[in-house]
């Protein structure tokens, strides 16, 4: 299995816990890293204030976008512009398939936008696809080490 | 002024003075002529008499040449003043007495004219043989008489006439200037009720008829006239009043119009502010609600999941038997969200109006339902090439709730069979969706498209009760009207215009 870790950005622990348990139920035991607003994604990304970021890139990023401080799509917009996650797989994640939410995440570059399923178990199999692609079947960009 | 400016009295009465005068004139003329021919002829024959008379008694003196006695007998025509000059002539024609007797030579012929009386030279010259009776002439007498009786005469009848010409005229004059009143008074008294009418614009006066003549005639026109002018002015100003009448309604309704339409305008203006703004809200509310309501149903099914899982063991029966109704709960609140969102989309949609293929997109969702459900086998009749007018999306959203719900109903149906096509209904064109499914009850028809309102059990028929009514709320974006028929048993039909 590829190691490369996983960066869930949601601010609800209930979602996050289902989240983890759908993806370990089908032993896709990658780390997860939970940003629970928009401000800690960016933080693990580039590091707090200006500081250095995490050595290692995510292999992908499971984004929702209803988030506290800074919202997914602005997320998205901030690893789209900088050099070194522009090419970083994301896929949104999120409650609503409204179709400016949509529009919106592919314009800003999202590589793929999920919607939640309410019933646990199609909750469950739509992580498991999410694992097995983007883990495994998915060839990531090379990821630049940190300068 | 020009004669024919001239006041009608002034005109009438030089008319008769005119008349009067040139009749005096003539009569006058004639008059004098008379007199002064008149009395030359007595002058002629006065002169001839006298002439005889001394011819007469000159013959004597003739015959005896004596002179003094023939002076004698000249002198005697003292008695006639006008008789200015005589004279008698020998048998030779030599002069031979004179008067006066101072009268010079050269103021006498030398030898005696012939003999007649006649005017000459301003004068009545009269020549008179002097002879016995029956025997021969003895001499000549010449008489020369003035002329001023003549013109006396003349000056006199002149004077007269002129004097008769000047009363008469004057006479004439005092007539005229009564008499014309019968003529100019009605045209005067006329043409004063025709000023007094055009300035004063009464048309109630009427001009005094003076008699039955011509003007009576005139007058009794002018008044008939003034009848219908007034009239017609009556008719006039009732009518304007009438008009005024109206116009001052007509005002007043086009006022009142105008206010009612400032403040529909107003009303749906405020309507259109309150319809944006409650769109606005409308949109934040199912934004919220698509990302916030579902979050906590998930939580519920993927928790009831994780005890199922987990928890299995301890649980008996009835508690998994109750965590599965929690889950089967909250899974239809997640379809009842969606589909309330769903509703939502379709009244906040944007529409987009191009030519759809509605046989096209009834057969697209037809295949897609046998697709879905290959077990069933449902005959589906398509009239071909129906088409429409309208959003191309909005449409199919509506045309797949029909055909869904058409085959959904037809499910316990031994022989299923689905029709849609198009019929004329009040001249309009309608589209419809038939089935022979589990139909339902005209008493309910209304309630079919209501959100939430469902005819049948949950577990009869699954479903939100939603359906339909995006259906209608589609076909009123497009302008269009939706209705049902159906009966228990006997199917149902779904009819919609756009």
């Amino acid at each position: 299995m590829n190691p490369g870790k996983i960066l869930l950005v949601e601010d609800n622990p209930d979602d996050v816990a289902l989240t983890i348990r759908a993806l370990k139920s089908h032993n896709i035991t990658n780390d997860v890293i939970v940003a629970q607003d928009g401000v800690q994604a960016l933080d693990y990304l580039f590091g707090p204030d200006g500081g250095p970021g995490a050595e290692e890139l995510p292999a992908v990023i499971l984004l929702d976008l209803k988030l506290p401080k800074v919202n997914g799509m602005q997320v998205l917009q901030r690893i789209r512009a900088a050099e070194r996650t522009r090419l970083l797989p994301v896929v949104i994640l999120t409650s609503s398939d409204e179709e400016r939410d949509v529009i919106e995440g592919y314009s800003l570059g999202a590589n793929s936008y999920v919607r939640k399923p309410v019933d646990f178990v199609e909750f469950t199999e739509a992580a498991r696809q999410l694992g097995l692609y983007w883990l495994l079947m998915n060839r990531a960009p090379p990821t630049p080490r940190k300068l | 002024m020009s004669l024919r400016d001239w006041p009608i009295k002034q005109k009438l009465t030089a008319m008769l003075l005119l008349i009067s005068g040139l009749v005096l004139l003539l009569t006058s003329a004639a008059f004098v002529t008379y007199q002064v021919v008149a009395f030359r002829q007595t002058t002629l024959k006065n002169l001839a008499t006298l002439g005889r008379v001394i011819a007469a008694n000159s013959t004597a003196s003739l015959a005896f040449a004596n002179q003094a006695d023939a002076r004698e007998i000249l002198s005697a025509l003292k008695a006639e003043p006008h008789v200015v000059a005589a004279a008698l002539y020998d048998k030779d024609g030599r002069l031979f007495s004179r008067y006066p007797a101072d009268l010079p030579r050269d103021s006498l012929s030398a030898a005696p004219a012939r003999d007649g009386y006649r005017f000459e030279q301003g004068h009545v010259i009269g020549v008179e043989a002097v002879a016995e009776v029956g025997s021969t002439r003895l001499g000549t007498l010449y008489l020369r008489s003035d002329m001023k009786a003549v013109s006396r005469t003349l000056w006199l009848s002149a004077g007269i006439a002129a004097g008769v010409m000047a009363i008469s005229l004057l006479a004439a004059y005092l007539l005229a200037a009564v008499l014309q009143g019968w003529i100019s008074q009605p045209i005067l008294t006329l043409a004063e009720t025709a000023t007094a009418i055009s300035t004063r614009q009464d048309y109630s006066v009427r001009a005094p008829k003076l008699g039955e003549d011509e003007l009576g005639t005139l007058t009794d026109a002018f008044n008939q006239m003034l009848d219908r002018i007034g009239d017609q002015n009556r008719a006039l100003k009732a009518s304007e009043e009438e008009l005024r009448r109206y116009a001052g309604e007509l005002e007043q309704r086009v006022a009142e119009r105008t206010h009612e339409l400032e403040e529909r305008n107003e009303a749906l203006r405020r309507n259109a502010a309150e319809l944006a703004a409650s769109n606005t809200e409308l949109d934040a509310f199912a934004y919220s609600v698509s990302h916030d309501l579902r979050a906590p149903l998930r939580s519920i099914d993927g928790f009831s999941q994780v005890l199922l899982e987990d928890y299995a063991a301890r649980l008996d029966e009835a508690g998994r038997d109750s965590l599965q109704r929690v889950r089967a709960a909250t899974q239809r609140m997640g379809t009842l969200i969606d589909d309330l969102l769903k509703l939502a989309r379709v009244t906040r949609a944007e529409m987009r109006t191009e030519a759809v293929d509605l046989s096209g997109m009834a057969q697209d969702i037809a295949a897609e339902l046998q697709r879905t459900t290959p077990a069933r086998q449902v005959e589906f009749a398509i009239a071909p090439g129906l088409g429409a007018r309208g959003d191309p999306r909005l449409l199919r959203v509506a045309l797949d709730n029909l055909l869904r719900n058409s085959w959904k109903y037809t499910a316990k149906q031994a022989q299923p069979r689905i029709e849609f096509a198009s019929i004329q209904v009040n001249g309009t064109r309608a589209f419809m969706v038939r089935d022979n499914g589990a139909g339902f009850d005209m008493k309910y028809a209304d309630k079919l498209f209501g959100v939430f309102q469902r005819l049948h059990s949950a577990s009869e028929f699954e479903g939100t009760g939603v359906g339909l009514a995006t259906v209608r709320r589609i076909i009123t974006r497009h302008g269009g009207r939706t209705w049902a028929e159906g009966a228990v048993g006997q199917g149902a039909t779904f009819y919609f215009t756009l």
